[in-house]
C-alpha cells in the first residue's frame, strides 16, 4: 500500500502544482490517477516515487514513511520499485536483453546464465520473444513499453509506477499493455499506480481512481462510480466529446 | 549571482559524482567503453591536426626568423617549444573540448530529456556517479597520451616540411629540436592536460546533466558546454603557466 498524506508542492516560479493531496493506493489493484494535461498528475506520480521533493506532507510505503528517509535509505526502498516511463526510458546503448538485465547486474550477484534465464522469463511474460539482441531504436512503440515493463518487473518490485503507459500507442496495443499491467499487478501482488488521461484505460483497468483538477484531488471512486457521478469537472473531462456525452445518457 | 549559483550547483554535482561506484565490475566495463569513445576515437583528429600544425609552425618560424644574425637551428628549437608548451596541451584541449565536450553534453542531455536518468534514479542508482565518473576517469587517463602523441606527431610534421623548403637543412632543424631539451616542459604539458581533461569532462557533463526540455535545449546545452569548458581551459592555462614558471 502507498499512502499520500496532505502533500503540497510549489514550483520555483510560485505555481502551486499539488495542493493538499491525500490518497491511498491499494496493493494488488490498479490505482489510477487521472486528470487533464497540466493538472499535476505527473508531478504527483513523480513525487510519490521520490523524483520530486515535496514541500510538506508525508508519503508512506506500507509502514515506512518514505518522504522522511535519508537518500541512502531511499535508495534501498527504490530497489523494490519499478517504473514504466511515458517514452519507455530504455537505455539507447543497450540491447533489449541488456536493458532488462541491467537491474540484476547492478543489485544481484547471480551467475550470468541465471540472470539470462530471469530476463528471458520476464520477456516471455510480456509476450516478447526473439527480440533480445535488438536495440531500442529497432523496436516499435508497443515493444518498447513491453521491454520497459519487463525491466520494471525483473527485480520483483513491490511497487509499480506507470506514467501514461499507453501514450503514443494505437487503441488495440494500449488495451494489451493495460491488461498486461493489470495481470502483472494481480499476479505479483504489486501496488500499482498508473497515471493516465486515456479513457479507454480508465474503463478497462481502473479499480480505484482519483481525479486531479488544478493540483487538487477533486474526486475519488471506481470506474462504475464515474458513470453516475454528477461532478461537473470530472464529467467535463471524462465525457469531453458530444459522442461520449450521448453514450453516457444512453447508458443511464 | 547567477554564476555563483552555477558554480555551487556544479560543486554539488561533483560531490555526487565522486562516490563509490555501485559495482566495480560495471565501473571497469564503462571505463573501457569511455576510453574507446573519448580517447581512442580522438587519436585520428589529434594526429591529423598536430602533423599539420607542426608543419605550419616550422614554416612560420622559418619565414619569421630569417635573419643573418639568427642561427638556423633556432627554427627547430622554437617549433619544439611552441608545440610542447602550448599547442599539444592547450590547443589540443580546446579541440577536445569541441569534440568530446559536445559529445558528452549531448549524450547525457538526451538521457535526461528521455527520462533515462530518472530511470536510473528509480532503480536506486546514483546517476551522476554512474554516468559521469567513468567519463572523467577515462579522460584523466587517456588525454595525457593524446598530448604526448601530439608532441611527437607535431615535431614529425615540422621535420617533414623542412624537406620541402630550402630555408634550412634537416640537420639544422634536428639540432634545434634536441638543443637544451628540458623534460620538465613535457611534464608541464602533461600535467596541464590532466587538469584540462577534468575541466572538459566535468563541465560538459554538468551542462548535459541539467539539460531541460526538448532536443533544442540539448543542442543549447551542448553549445554551452563547449563554450564554458573552452573559457575555463583558457583561464586555467594562464593560472597554471603563472604557477609553473613562478613569473
Amino acid at each position: 500500500m502507498i499512502k499520500a498524506v496532505h502533500i503540497n508542492k510549489t514550483f520555483e516560479d510560485g505555481h502551486k502544482v499539488l495542493d493538499d493531496i491525500s490518497a491511498t493506493f491499494v496493493t494488488g489493484k490498479t490505482n489510477l490517477i487521472i486528470g487533464q494535461s497540466g493538472s499535476g498528475k505527473t508531478v504527483l506520480l513523480k513525487s510519490l516515487v521520490g523524483l520530486h521533493k515535496i514541500d510538506s506532507g508525508q508519503i508512506f510505503y506500507d509502514d515506512t514513511c518514505y518522504s522522511d528517509l535519508s537518500f541512502q535509505e531511499k535508495k534501498k526502498v527504490r530497489q523494490q520499485v519499478g517504473m514504466l516511463f511515458q517514452g519507455g526510458a530504455l537505455f539507447d546503448s543497450f540491447t533489449v536483453e541488456e536493458n532488462v538485465k541491467f537491474p540484476l547486474d547492478l543489485f544481484t550477484n547471480k551467475a550470468e546464465s541465471e540472470k539470462l534465464d530471469i530476463v528471458n522469463a520476464c520477456l516471455k511474460r510480456v509476450n516478447l520473444i526473439n527480440a533480445n539482441k535488438l536495440y531500442p531504436s529497432e523496436i516499435s512503440g508497443g515493444m518498447t513499453k513491453r521491454v520497459a515493463i519487463a525491466r520494471a518487473i525483473v527485480v520483483n518490485p513491490k511497487y509499480l509506477f506507470c506514467d501514461e503507459p499507453n501514450s503514443g500507442l494505437d487503441p488495440m496495443t494500449s488495451i494489451v499493455i493495460d491488461n498486461l499491467i493489470k495481470e502483472i499487478s494481480e499476479e505479483y501482488n504489486i501496488t500499482t499506480i498508473i497515471n493516465t488521461h486515456d479513457m479507454n484505460s480508465v474503463m478497462e483497468i481502473g479499480e480505484t481512481i482519483i481525479f486531479i483538477y488544478n493540483g487538487k484531488k477533486w474526486w475519488e471512486g471506481t470506474k462504475n462510480d464515474i458513470l453516475h457521478s454528477d461532478n461537473k469537472e470530472l464529467n467535463d473531462f471524462v465525457f469531453a466529446s458530444s459522442m461520449a456525452k450521448r453514450a453516457k445518457k444512453n447508458m443511464l | 549571482m547567477k554564476i555563483l549559483a552555477e558554480i555551487g550547483r556544479y560543486m554539488l554535482l561533483m560531490k555526487k559524482v565522486f562516490q563509490q561506484p555501485v559495482k566495480k565490475s560495471i565501473f571497469h566495463r564503462q571505463l573501457m567503453d569511455e576510453m574507446e569513445k573519448l580517447g581512442l576515437n580522438s587519436i585520428g583528429i589529434v594526429a591529423i591536426i598536430s602533423v599539420f600544425m607542426g608543419a605550419v609552425v616550422a614554416l612560420q618560424m622559418a619565414i619569421n626568423l630569417e635573419s643573418p644574425f639568427l642561427p638556423k637551428f633556432l627554427i627547430g628549437y622554437a617549433t619544439r617549444e611552441s608545440l610542447i608548451l602550448e599547442f599539444s596541451s592547450t590547443i589540443v584541449a580546446l579541440i577536445l573540448a569541441g569534440k568530446v565536450g559536445s559529445n558528452i553534453a549531448s549524450e547525457i542531455g538526451t538521457m535526461r530529456i528521455t527520462e533515462q536518468i530518472d530511470a536510473l534514479e528509480i532503480m536506486g542508482v546514483n546517476s551522476a556517479n554512474y554516468l559521469i565518473l567513468p567519463k572523467i576517469v577515462s579522460a584523466l587517463i587517456f588525454f595525457p597520451f593524446l598530448t604526448l602523441l601530439s608532441m611527437i606527431v607535431g615535431m614529425f610534421g615540422g621535420y617533414m616540411i623542412v624537406f620541402t623548403v630550402d630555408m634550412m637543412t634537416p640537420d639544422d632543424f634536428l639540432t634545434g629540436m634536441t638543443d637544451d631539451f628540458r623534460p620538465f616542459l613535457v611534464l608541464y604539458g602533461v600535467v596541464k592536460m590532466i587538469i584540462f581533461a577534468f575541466i572538459i569532462t566535468s563541465v560538459s557533463s554538468y551542462y548535459g546533466y541539467y539539460a531541460k526540455g526538448n532536443s533544442l535545449e540539448v543542442g543549447r546545452s551542448s553549445t554551452k558546454a563547449v563554450v564554458s569548458s573552452t573559457i575555463v581551459v583558457l583561464i586555467f592555462n594562464v593560472i597554471l603557466t603563472k604557477l609553473f614558471f613562478n613569473y
